[in-house]
């Protein structure tokens, strides 16, 4: 049943996001890393797809402003 | 007779206000990941204010319904996906118009293309984006989708999670994380290099 005996880079383009997300099976992680293996196409694909994923992380971290973390923390339950 | 039930009654309180003070103590330092999210599931920083004093005024109401031992920041997103959704977001249509069949290494090879260099490094490659583009790319993917984008890509949250938070399927999660991701990955292109 395995596309990659059919055509194995569309199938490893098919499985890249689950395979980066840790969602697929055992037997489907060997056979994505073994095509990884033998593909650099796929390969140089496969470490701009990490790399993406970390810069998004990156780039969108914006830091709490310090005056609503005061304003959360005057939010707080009065103690008696 | 009487006065132990007063020390009984005062002994409860006094435990229940430690519970609360701690709660709130355990929520607060959970604030700068909390809006690391926030941020992304609104259009402006402004509004990512308001909702997050929002979440904190509600959680410190109804801290008794958080079941210690349980994820709190992701019970704390809950509150916080729920008030967004109730302040009646703009609807905002999928872009239907945008062909969205392109495969996942459709942003690498747009990029690479226009890098100019045969076979350049992923690194070179990676750096045709910038971080303005990153952040406005993500505020143009349409709400349902981002809701899990954010979540997951950027909040960390496991797909079950995420599902739990905006109550949803897992299945659900899992489509929407994928067209969110095409969407974003359009973007990007478009802002790398006139992609359309």
């Amino acid at each position: 049943m395995s596309g990659f005996a059919i055509d194995p880079c569309a199938k490893c383009e098919e499985v890249m996001q689950p395979y980066l997300d840790g969602a697929l099976s055992d037997a489907e992680i060997a056979e994505a890393h073994a095509h990884l293996e033998l593909c650099r196409y796929c390969a140089k694909r496969y470490r701009f797809e990490v790399e993406l994923r970390h810069f998004v992380r990156q780039a969108a971290v914006e830091e709490m402003p310090p005056e609503l973390k005061h304003r959360l923390a005057q939010l707080r339950t009065p103690l008696l | 007779m009487s006065e132990t039930s007063q020390e009984t009654e005062a002994r409860r309180l006094a435990a229940e206000a430690r519970d609360r003070v701690r709660f709130e103590e355990d929520a607060l330092a959970l604030s700068d990941q909390v809006y690391r999210v926030a941020r992304h599931l609104v259009g402006s920083r402004e509004e990512a204010e308001d909702l997050m004093q929002e979440t904190y005024a509600r959680a410190f109401r109804s801290w008794r319904s958080f079941r210690p031992g349980t994820n709190l920041r992701a019970w704390l997103l809950r509150i916080l996906t729920n008030l967004n959704i109730d302040r009646g977001r703009k609807i905002q249509r999928t872009p239907e118009s945008q062909p969205l069949e392109e495969g996942d290494y459709f942003l690498y090879n747009k990029l690479e293309e226009s890098v100019g260099d045969s076979s350049p490094d992923e690194e070179r490659v990676v750096e045709r984006l910038s971080q303005d583009s990153v952040v406005s790319a993500l505020s143009a993917v349409p709400h349902d989708f981002r809701d899990v984008l954010v979540l997951v890509d950027i909040g960390d949250f496991s797909y079950a999670d995420a599902a739990q938070i905006l109550d949803i399927p897992i299945g659900t999660v899992m489509s929407r994380l994928h067209r969110g991701r095409r969407i974003l990955k359009t973007q990007l292109a478009d802002e790398a290099v006139g992609a359309k």
